[in-house]
């Protein structure tokens, strides 16, 4: 009983590994395909393969036919059932009626049509392709711009300009910006449709239990409370009759920040069929009928001085929604435009974006969901203007950051910026380098007709999302620790970590915080039957928002226990120290385990105490908290060939104080092999007739281990006063600040030639072109 | 990704096997790593797959007389990492060491790679240039094949129904020869957008014998005749390279146009012949 006593080291600031890696590393972590279930069945989805059409009939007798087939779902069985929610609300958005089936039209290639139900999965798939579906194709557009144009196909017939919303956002005077402007420059830069590409795909096991009237759904998701209230909505059932339980989640990346058709779909045929159904999504349905991130086409104006100060700057955003809204679709842009004016000290903005609908996948949260296009659009927008003057990247930059004094700042966009030092992280990020003598290398390569590039980024975002007036449905975060009988520690997070390594993170601060041994703690979450309401992990808030509430737990603990030593030592006069209670006066001690039996036995009680030690803590933020960072990327391009080599890669990054250093390490490194992929290699492509070109792996190109160049990073530290732990949140700073790091890189090797932008992905082919077409091969 | 109902043999032997394979709408799994994924996307739907993992004497690395002769079980890594093909045949060795990845490499074929004939495979350009012999058996007869005669069109080869490859022949490569084999990969599925293997065998400064063998450029690998008999007739590196594709329909896809693809074959043509030239003596 005295394990767990006296633990003097500190634990947070430590690099100690994963608790959840050995079950990992070693296959034995369950995931929703592992689960099985007495009698269950599994379900095989008909997808559209029109991204238009409409419906002429569906004959379903032969795969009725099939033996092993109990059932054929299609869309007239679940029209009465409730829609696929949209969270956003913007004044005049056109919300298409979602339905979990495909009504009389489809909209989209790889739109649910019908649901095959079989007692085994390799006939449920068989089954599938025998219902005949009689499709009318109609005119598709995939495009958003192109849906746009005057003539363009309707993808809802009913809004014939495709526009779902239009939404104006304006600060400051940018009409005497621009007249004040002794220079204007403009550009449109794209940030194309990615295909998120968790490891693990969707997949959904249902249960119905007819006696206690109830469901049970196990479902890969970022966001267990939240599918529950609305899957319940969906099915017109009591949300406390459904169980929603998430097991291992091989990642999301904001792919699983949403409520899918199909989730809702398995719940009503698990109560259809009286049996446990298991869907899992192949890898060719991720990639058409999971959302799709970014998908931007921005048409910028910067108005600046001569001297390089940054006055206004204006926006168009064209956001290709895709055919549907999912949770967030129209809400993704509007973190654009919050973010838009960067680290700079903008005096206007001013930005209209027009949500487009396309016959393509809905677009939703992706790694960064607006911010990576922000940042994409300002830093090349700077480095654009920064060429225009003849200026230093980096001096325009440093020139136009908001002062390290000057916390909390007001942005244009009506956002508080909490605290920073902008400028150290370049100033490191350039010492790293050697920022000078490479710009001197450069200048001997470029003399030698070599193609060499220097960019750089200084990105800001905005995390610890959010404040509940934000937010469609709160943004708070919730935490419940219990002390155990026996003084071991039960942790229960309603953020609901999938890969991000709260699990180690969050018995860190535990540990640290009662003076317990790290593994005593056993940290419970994504099981709503378990654990208390809470709001999920995505916007990187799990530590900022979660950890937060962690924390104003443990100190409503701390309280409490600490009577219970006062108790036990006869002294009011007592403090905590490592895991033990300590008379001030006498120096005599209890120990952690002690106290703990004292609450649970309860022979005696401090006075207004109840027994037990539990205590659950619902923490608001006061606001959004705002990571930064410089990031330095040094490429050679080969003239031949176009391919791009990245030489260096130094990312120094500021996401508030650390936790544990060795996963803010992994989230930057997997946050960078994101904004590489966006930058160099990834695409969704859709034809002209709306039919998914890079619709397997094969096609799509997702960075590989091999392709990673060795990622230098480090850290400043600037605390946020947001939250007690200081902390800022790093799950999407890599993406973020990437992109555009190795596209102003590029474009700086290329400038020699009259380059002076490129849309991603930067493919050799592309980047061949331009050489060919500037002469630059002669 | 939930391949139809299939019939699935492992035939012992390779009589056996022959005697499976003569009939009927069968498919040969040998290692499976392109029959399988279409199988899984059901573009492939055979009805009855014979699995040649388990017949004995296909598997196998050997030298007779100034030939190697390999299995056509024998795994890309094993002919990546064997001494023999490393010293006889190592332009081979290098080529396999440029497929897929190491998990491919160790399931994967050399007969299953020939007879799938894929436009974007890494040997049929190495075999050409090696002027590697094709061994085909039925349980009629075993005829060979010049590779060159071989690979007949996108998936299409010479093999008739009933024929298995038996093993493929290499004639050794000369220890004086250069080699290289130049591959620009697809980022996304790792085949060869284009893809050259050159061999050069020098006497003095003068290029003695020059061949070159290109995949994935068109619907099957090619020698490139042309660039061979410039070098051969003491013309440059770069002439030669230019005259890569002349009279070829270049494959056009996302990732490289036609007229890039022609592009890159000559720039990698051009790359490969330094490589190979450099390491000739």
């Amino acid at each position: 009983m005295a394990t767990t006593i006296s633990k003097p080291a500190t634990l947070v600031g430590k690099g100690i590994r994963r608790q959840e890696d050995p079950r990992l590393i070693t296959g034995t972590a369950v995931y929703v395909d592992d689960i099985k279930m007495p009698g269950m069945h599994h379900a095989a989805i008909v997808r559209s393969p029109h991204a238009a059409a409409r419906i002429a009939g569906i004959n379903t007798e032969a795969a009725l036919a099939h033996p092993g087939v109990v059932a054929v779902f299609t869309g007239a069985d679940v029209k009465n059932l409730g829609a696929v929610p949209c969270a956003s609300s913007l004044p005049g958005l056109r919300v298409p009626h979602h339905h979990l089936l495909a009504q009389d039209r489809v909209y989209y290639t790889g739109h649910p049509v019908a649901v095959v139900v079989a007692t085994d999965r390799y006939v449920a798939a068989d089954a599938a392709s025998l219902v005949e579906v009689q499709y009318d194709p109609q005119p598709a557009v995939a495009d958003p711009e192109k849906a746009l144009a005057a003539g363009a196909p309707a993808v809802h017939p009913q809004w014939p300009d495709n526009t779902s919303f239009t939404f104006h956002q304006e600060g400051g005077d940018t009409g005497q910006a621009f007249r004040d402007a002794e220079i204007v420059v403009k550009q449109r830069i794209t940030s194309q449709r990615l295909i998120p590409t968790s490891i693990e795909t969707r997949g959904v096991v249902a249960e119905w239990r007819p006696g206690e009237k109830s469901l049970t759904m196990f479902t890969s998701t970022q966001i267990p409370h939240l599918v529950r209230t609305l899957v319940a909505g969906i099915l017109g059932m009591p949300e406390n009759h459904l169980r929603v339980i998430t097991p291992e989640v091989g990642g999301g990346f904001g792919s699983k920040l949403n409520v899918y058709a199909e989730e809702a779909l398995m719940c009503y045929i698990a109560k259809e069929i009286g049996k446990p159904v298991k869907w899992v999504e192949s890898r060719r349905e991720n990639f058409q009928a999971t959302i799709h991130g970014r998908g931007h086409v921005d048409y910028y104006e910067l108005a600046a001085k001569r001297d390089g100060t940054m006055l206004g700057l204006k926006l168009k955003l064209i956001q290709d929604l895709g055919a549907y809204h999912q949770l967030l679709t129209p809400a993704i842009p509007t973190l654009s435009v919050l973010m838009m004016p960067g680290l700079y000290k903008f005096k206007s903005i001013s930005a209209d974006i027009i949500g487009v609908f396309t016959n393509c996948v809905p677009t939703d949260a992706y790694r960064g969901a607006g911010r990576p296009e922000a940042t994409h659009g300002i830093e090349r927008m700077v480095d654009i203007l920064a060429a225009e003057l003849h200026m230093d990247p980096a001096e325009i930059r440093f020139k136009n950051f908001v002062g390290k004094d000057e916390f909390p700042y007001a942005t244009t966009t009506g956002l508080f910026y909490d605290s920073g030092n902008y400028a150290l992280p370049l100033q490191n990020a350039m010492a790293q380098v050697d920022y000078a003598g490479l710009r001197q290398e450069q200048a001997t390569a470029r003399a030698a007709g070599k193609l060499m590039g220097i960019g750089l980024s200084t990105y800001g975002e905005i995390c610890a999302i959010g404040p509940s007036a934000a937010m469609p449905a709160g943004g708070w975060e919730s935490a419940t620790v219990k002390i155990e009988p026996s003084g071991k520690v039960t942790v229960m997070t309603g953020a609901s970590p999938h890969g991000q390594g709260e699990e180690t993170t969050f018995a860190q601060i535990v540990a640290d915080e009662l003076g317990v041994d790290i593994d005593d703690v056993m940290v419970v979450h994504g099981d709503t039957a378990v654990v208390q309401y809470g709001i999920g992990t995505f916007g990187s808030r799990g530590t900022a928002v979660g950890g937060a509430a962690l924390f104003y737990a443990l100190q409503e603990l701390k309280a409490k226990i600490k009577k219970f030593g006062a108790m036990l030592l006869g002294s009011d006069n007592v403090s905590l120290v490592g895991g033990s209670c300590v008379d001030d006066a006498t120096g005599k001690s209890v120990s952690f385990a002690e106290m703990a039996v004292a609450a649970y036995h309860a022979k005696t009680l401090p006075p207004n105490t109840q027994p037990g030690l539990v205590a659950t803590y619902f923490w608001e933020p006061p606001n959004f908290t705002f990571p930064f960072g410089a990031h330095i990327v040094v490429t050679d391009v080969d003239r031949e060939t176009g391919r791009i080599s990245i030489r260096r890669y130094v990312a120094v990054d500021d996401c508030g104080k650390i936790i544990n250093p060795l996963l803010v390490a992994g989230q930057v490194h997997g946050g960078v092999a994101q904004g590489l992929g966006q930058a160099l290699w990834e695409e969704a492509v859709y034809d002209e007739q709306g039919q998914l070109i890079t619709g397997e792996l094969t096609d799509y190109a997702l960075p590989k281990a091999s392709f990673m160049p060795l990622i230098e990073s480090s850290h400043t530290e600037t605390p946020s006063p947001v939250n007690p732990l200081g902390v800022k949140g790093v799950g999407e700073a890599g993406t973020i600040g990437c992109s555009p790091a190795v596209v102003n890189s590029v474009v700086d090797a290329l400038s020699p030639l009259g380059v002076r932008h490129i849309d991603m992905p930067l493919t050799p082919q592309k980047i061949w072109k331009l050489i060919v077409q500037s002469g630059g091969l002669s | 990704m939930i391949p139809q109902t299939f019939e699935y043999t492992a035939p012992q032997t390779l009589e056996e096997a022959l005697g499976l394979i003569a009939g009927g709408d069968r498919k040969i799994l040998a290692g499976g790593m392109s029959l399988i994924p279409l199988m899984k996307l059901r573009l492939a739907t055979p009805g009855e797959v014979v699995d040649l993992g388990r017949v004995s004497g296909l598997n196998g690395i050997s030298e007779n007389g100034g030939v190697v002769s390999i299995g056509a079980m024998t795994t890309h890594h094993a002919i990546e990492t064997s001494r023999v093909t490393r010293a006889h045949c190592p332009l081979l060795a290098e080529t396999a060491g440029h497929i897929g990845d190491v998990q491919v490499r160790n399931v994967g074929t050399l007969g299953g790679a020939v007879a799938h004939a894929d436009p974007a495979a890494d040997y049929p350009a190495a075999l050409l240039a090696l002027e590697a012999q094709i061994k085909l058996i039925s349980a009629q007869a075993t005829r060979s094949v010049a590779a060159s005669d071989f690979f007949l069109d996108a998936f299409t080869t010479a093999l008739e129904p009933g024929e298995i490859v038996l093993e493929v022949e290499v004639p050794a490569e000369d220890q004086s020869e250069g080699y290289s084999y130049e591959k620009v990969p697809h980022p996304a599925s790792g085949f060869a957008v284009v893809g050259i293997a050159a061999r050069i065998k020098k006497d003095g400064n003068r290029i003695a014998m020059a061949r070159i063998g290109v995949t994935g450029m068109g619907a099957h690998a090619f020698r490139a005749l042309a660039a061979e008999k410039v070098l051969e007739n003491g013309g440059s590196v770069a002439d030669a390279a230019a005259t890569v594709g002349d009279g070829e329909t270049p494959n056009s896809d996302l990732y490289a146009s036609a007229d890039y693809r022609l592009h890159l074959a000559r720039v990698h043509a051009a790359r490969a012949l330094a490589t190979a030239i450099s390491r000739a003596s």
